[in-house]
């Protein structure tokens, strides 16, 4: 496979006891891109990222992750943290999940510590307050300041991150997940419960990250408004397998996929082909 | 009220060793939600390695007293992590993934371990030491010759609670370990996804109650003069139930738990029975469980989702 795609899944198979959430499902997603998963309810978006960050451990098939700088790792091999450490896959959850009871700073802080680990030599330095160690944890205050500032919550450093309001907790979880500076950001429906106006602040935020940090980003969402407008590439998922794959026009003109949406059997769908001349 | 005064001054001294040991017990329990029954029990080795440094100084013919003591704080404090690291590696760790009672129970098991361990090896008498530190001052002199004292041994156990708590307080708020192992309390799959080593952070907790338990049996050696195989045993439901009176999983809330512990059962001593002491102590913890059943200062337990 070409060194372009920062992820490339191959013949991807989950399942749960009888139950086949996700079958042989193969795309791949470029560097630098948006690349956006979606489909009607239950068709295994949230499986795959719960492969993709070792959440699960795929029942088949291959997860090969190739960072900008070549490196590649098969992601279905790590477990819990080396997914973030070493392969630098970050992601954010449908339902939120912060730690309310730390600071939005502090939030932000416990992403980075792996840079922090490495300063502070395995705790033993930073007990001593060695000065590397405590240039190093400025640093980390500075980048958190940095991506508060990005999500427009500096001034509410300082507050619990369960007091925040729900808008407000979703950047913020994507603030975090920035924090760990990631090759890879799988947001699991970021927009989910925002209003209109709280929405295209996102696109706005992460169409910025695309451009100015070069993170290539795996979506899935409801909102066609955001996966139409942010997205380059959208691959569409029912029933646990690739229905269709291309550009958002692409994709949304495409009768599968309607049909998937609402609903339709497989003979309705070559009915509905029919009358679209194809 | 002079002999009130002194009282309040032997519980305080009483409350602080409970204190150090209940923060193991509660920091556990913040973390992996299990209450760790060995942790008596590490507070008495930690009373032993105190006491085998102490003799293995003396028999090299040191004689500062203040080197002697920082040594043997270092080295028990050292010594003693190492077996809390040991206990969470290979009788808690394995079981994480089990049914909740799993660990409990081993836990359990490990408390006899340790118990056997130590009277094997070292004996069943009660081994007593002679005083280290000696004096101390007369705070107030009653007319009718009661005198208010307190001993150089007092002031140190305080001194010493005082600079641990203050220096764990620092650690736990402001550094990166204490983040992490406040992240690991309130999610830990979500901390291992930051790329926290949650198998790590849990060892380190582990390893810091057991130096804090060593303290406290540094503590008691110096205080009492002597240490035994048993003394783990109610040392450590004591120092649980003081936990569990400050609320459990909160670090202030230990202290608080132990100093109340302390002085509820120096003065129940005092006043009415020492033989009624213990019950003394437990009541007061059933009577506010009644009322408050999250402790002091304990938060009501949110179900995690």
């Amino acid at each position: 496979m070409s060194n372009d795609h920062i992820l490339v899944v191959d013949q991807l198979m989950m399942r749960f006891g009888g139950i086949i959430a996700v079958g042989g499902l193969s795309f791949t997603a470029k560097h630098g891109e948006i690349t956006a998963l979606i489909g009607p309810n239950g068709a295994g978006k949230t499986t795959v990222f719960n492969c993709i960050t070792g959440f699960y451990r795929p029942s088949g098939g291959e997860l090969r992750l190739t960072h900008p700088g070549g490196a590649t790792f098969q992601l279905e091999k790590l477990n819990d943290f080396r997914i973030c450490k070493i392969a630098k896959v970050a992601r954010t959850f449908q339902n939120i999940r912060l730690f309310p009871g730390m600071t939005a700073l502090e939030n932000l802080m416990v992403a980075q510590h792996n840079a922090l680990m490495r300063a502070s030599g395995m705790t033993f330095l930073g007990l001593f307050g060695v000065p590397s160690w405590r240039a190093a944890e400025q640093r980390a205050i500075d980048r958190a300041k940095f991506w508060l500032d990005r999500v427009g919550l500096i001034a509410r450093a300082d507050d619990a991150a369960g007091n925040l309001p729900y808008g407000d907790q979703r950047r913020l979880e994507i603030a975090r997940a920035m924090c760990t500076e990631p090759a890879l950001l799988c947001l699991d429906e970021p927009a989910a419960g925002l209003n209109a106006r709280e929405s295209a602040g996102l696109n706005e935020l992460l169409l910025s990250i695309r451009a100015e940090h070069g993170t290539s980003v795996l979506l899935i969402e409801h909102d066609m408004s955001v996966v139409m407008e942010i997205s380059d590439h959208v691959i569409v998922l029912d029933h646990g397998t690739k229905i269709a794959d291309g550009t958002p026009r692409a994709v949304r003109d495409d009768p599968k996929v309607i049909a998937a949406y609402l609903g339709v059997e497989d003979d309705e769908v070559a009915a509905v082909e029919r009358e679209l001349g194809q | 009220m002079d002999y009130l005064a002194q009282q309040l001054i032997n519980g305080l001294v009483l409350g602080s060793i409970y204190g150090l040991i209940a923060i193991g017990y509660t920091m556990v329990y913040g973390i992996v939600g299990m209450i760790n029954f060995a942790h008596g029990d590490i507070f008495m080795i930690g009373g032993f390695i105190a006491l085998i440094t102490f003799l293995v100084l003396v028999s090299f013919g040191l004689t500062m007293v203040p080197v002697i003591l920082l040594v043997v704080l270092l080295v028990s404090m050292a010594v003693t992590a190492l077996y809390g690291w040991t206990v969470e590696r290979i009788a808690y760790r394995p079981l994480r993934q089990s049914f909740r009672l799993a660990p409990m129970l081993s836990a359990i098991g490990m408390s006899f371990v340790l118990m056997n361990f130590a009277q094997i090896s070292q004996g069943a008498r009660v081994k007593p030491v002679p005083p280290i530190v000696t004096g101390g001052y007369t705070l107030h002199e009653g007319a009718d010759g009661f005198v208010v004292q307190i001993s150089n041994v007092q002031i140190l156990v305080v001194i010493t609670t005082v600079l641990l708590l203050a220096l764990f307080t620092w650690m736990v708020s402001r550094t990166r370990l204490g983040r992490d192992m406040r992240a690991c309390e309130q999610d830990q799959t979500m901390a291992a996804l930051l790329g926290v080593d949650v198998d790590r952070t849990i060892s380190m907790t582990f390893v810091i109650g057991a130096a804090l338990a060593s303290v406290a049996g540094m503590m008691y050696l110096l205080y009492y003069g002597l240490v035994d195989f048993f003394m783990g045993f109610l040392a450590g439901i004591k120092a649980f139930t003081a936990a569990v009176l400050g609320g459990i999983g909160s670090l202030p809330g230990a202290m608080l738990g132990g100093l109340l512990i302390g002085l509820i059962e120096t003065l129940w001593s005092a006043y009415f029975s020492v033989e009624y002491k213990d019950v003394a102590a437990f009541s007061i913890l059933i009577i506010v469980l009644i009322f408050m059943p999250t402790g002091l200062l304990g938060r009501p337990e949110v179900e995690k989702v």
